[in-house]
């Protein structure tokens, strides 16, 4: 396997002085493509604050950061919003999806920025998607009437819409029953075999962390297993 | 973009009422901006049309020639006038003028005339009085005589006369009877009163008396030219650059209807200052409406903003999306306090038919054209706050909660 994206040295460091927040601290993480990983560790070790760096969406205090041989601590706003559009999927915990446009519009978005446009091939995939994540009827529901695993489903299906090489999921299953958590995992699981994209899922949920071929555990702002 | 139009749109069809609410403020708003240009457009219309509708709009007047100065032989200047006898200046070529003013755009009517001062006498009776001579089916060119008219009619022929009605009461005449009539250069005439006229001006209605132009030139004794030209324009405001006009093309002293109305000018141009300054109001409220609405909508959806920033929407898009909302707005408003303006504006009466006691709304100064314009500008400038607030978003605040 070879790597996907490698972090040296991060450190992530909220506000200054007397209330300042050392999260990472010398943070050092390589991923290879195609692996599906769990990233564990107990609530405010900074699970959330790892994927938000490695998703591009902020930038850590210092450390180097490569993916698919760009550098990304040098890279702009503009460069990284392109990079983030073709390159990494995300599913989040919270506000995940927009909620005045429905399941097909929120998972074909991603191409439709890209486009311009929302393509009919695009809309074709979504389509697709939503199908294999077994939403097939419930392809032009609004958001806002679909319940929280299928949420999480349509979530999933838009990080793959422009089949990215990397998707980051933040705690996707943590506001889910047990039953909706392992049907999304499943999911999870069916296109990480049958397509090679890599994800990297936060729990702290050691059943869901079973489900992945490896555990990432962070403690202390550090890799501690 | 028609991505980002189609976001925009939704956000607002996503909240019909707040969108509703908005797009209402916006039209009152035109509303007023339009029933402002109607009514300043409207008063001063009325007011021109009462001031100067009567009038001429540019006026030729004879110049006196200097009298012409000769050198004796001895070095002494011999001045040479003719005794007794009135000097009246005359426009000799009028006949050749005519046509070529009558061609000059902007021109309604032209209206050559012969005036000159006299006498009626009637019995024992005499009057002062300023005698205008008309060309026969010209005499409603300039002074609407014909709508004037309370008895008998305005139609000048030979031999005829039409008098204001203090001056034909003052001398008890009636239409039919004969009156003398000696001008100033002592040529006399008996004439017929065959229309007397009101125009409620004292001055017009006490002194004046109009005859045909073949009748003035005998009266004044002038076989050839007339002593004035009056001109009627399509346009009033057209004045200045018409006479000027007709000027460079005949060499005559034609002269505006605004020279000598300045205090009418300053009065109606403080008026529309008061007209503009309400409107800018006007727009100062949509603007600061839609800034505020928006940027609510900004604070409101700083998550979904943080998806789409997540998923790979750019800081232009973003902007775009708000700038759209802004637009879409002051159209919608736009559009309808347009055309609740026209509605509101129908039942009062056209612009030929104003009367004293209501307000001379004009409907067809409502600038509703410019309203729509200055709005979808105002409302693109006031969402271009919130759209760079909403710009700002960082992609992080995707993952918060
Ligand atoms: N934007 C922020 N500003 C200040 N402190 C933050 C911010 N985000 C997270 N933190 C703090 O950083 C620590 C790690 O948070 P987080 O990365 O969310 O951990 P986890 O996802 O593992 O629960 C926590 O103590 C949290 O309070
Ligand atoms: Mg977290």
């Amino acid at each position: 396997m070879s790597a996907l994206l490698e972090v040296r040295d991060l450190f992530k460091t909220y506000g200054t002085g007397d209330t300042a927040t050392r999260v990472l601290r010398g943070l050092n993480l390589r991923l290879e493509a195609g692996e599906m990983a769990a990233l564990l560790g107990p609530s405010g070790s900074g699970k959330s604050t790892l994927l938000t760096i490695l998703g591009t969406l902020t930038k850590p205090t210092s450390g180097s950061f490569v993916m698919l041989g760009n550098d990304m601590i040098a890279a702009g706003d503009k460069e990284l919003t392109d990079f983030r559009n073709a390159h990494i999927g995300f599913v989040f915990q919270f506000h995940n999806l927009l909620p005045d446009f429905t399941a097909l519009e929120n998972v074909v978005f991603p191409s439709a920025v890209r486009e311009g446009r929302e393509t009919p091939a695009a809309r074709a995939r979504g389509r697709d998607l939503l199908t294999r994540m077994g939403l097939a009827d419930r392809i032009n529901f609004p958001t806002a009437n679909l319940s929280g695993g299928q949420k999480q489903r349509v979530a999933v299906a838009r990080a793959l819409m422009n089949s990215p090489e990397l998707v980051l999921a933040d705690e996707p299953t943590g506001n889910l029953d047990r039953a909706s958590a392992m049907q999304v995992m499943d999911l999870i699981g069916q296109i990480n075999r049958d397509e090679g994209t890599t994800f990297l899922i936060s729990t702290h949920d050691d059943k869901i962390a079973g489900l992945c071929q490896r555990q990432i555990v962070v403690g202390d702002g550090v890799v501690t297993g | 973009m028609l991505y980002a139009l189609k976001i925009a749109t939704r956000y607002l069809t996503a909240n019909k009422a707040q969108t509703a609410l908005l797009v209402t403020g916006v039209a009152v708003g035109v509303f007023i901006f339009i029933f402002m240009s109607a009514l300043i457009g409207g008063l001063a219309e009325f007011i021109l049309s009462r001031t100067v509708g009567d009038i001429s709009h540019v006026t030729i007047e004879a110049e006196f020639d200097d009298p012409p100065l000769l050198i004796s032989p001895r070095g002494h200047v011999l001045v040479v006038a003719e005794r007794g006898r009135t000097r009246t200046a005359t426009l000799t070529e009028a006949a050749t003028w005519l046509p070529l003013i009558e061609a000059v755009p902007g021109v309604k009517a032209v209206s050559p005339q012969i005036t000159g001062a006299g006498f009626l006498t009637r019995g024992a009776q005499v009057a002062q009085v300023s005698v205008t001579g008309v060309e026969p089916g010209r005499e409603s060119a300039i002074l609407d005589l014909d709508g004037y008219m309370v008895e008998g009619e305005a139609r000048l022929g030979s031999g005829l006369i039409v008098l204001g009605r203090e001056l034909a009461d003052d001398l008890a005449l009636t239409i039919g009877q004969t009156l003398r009539v000696q001008s100033a250069n002592g040529v006399t005439a008996a004439l017929t009163l065959s229309g007397i006229f009101d125009t409620g001006n004292g001055g017009m209605d006490g002194a004046r008396a109009f005859t045909s132009l073949s009748t003035a030139r005998t009266l004044f004794a002038m076989p050839q030219g007339v002593t004035r030209i009056e001109i009627k324009l399509g346009e009033l405001n057209a004045a200045d650059a018409t006479a000027q006009r007709i000027r460079a093309m005949t060499g005559l002293d034609a002269v505006p209807w605004t020279d000598g109305a300045e205090q009418l000018m300053e009065a109606l141009n403080a008026q529309a200052q008061t007209g503009y300054f309400l409107k800018t109001f006007a727009l100062i409220t949509i603007v600061i409406g839609v800034a505020s609405a928006l940027l609510l909508s900004t604070y409101r959806r700083r998550p979904e903003i943080g998806i789409m920033r997540a998923m790979g929407a750019g800081r232009r898009f973003v902007i775009f999306v708000f700038v759209a909302q802004g637009a879409l707005i002051g159209l919608m408003g736009g559009v309808t306090g347009a055309a609740l303006g026209y509605v509101a504006l129908l039942p009062f009466p056209s612009r030929d038919a104003f009367e004293a006691g209501t307000l001379p709304m004009d409907i067809t100064q409502g600038s509703y054209g410019l309203a729509i314009t200055l709005t979808v500008i105002g409302a693109i400038l006031a969402s271009i706050l919130p759209a760079r607030s909403a710009a700002r978003v960082e992609p992080v605040t995707a993952i918060g909660q």
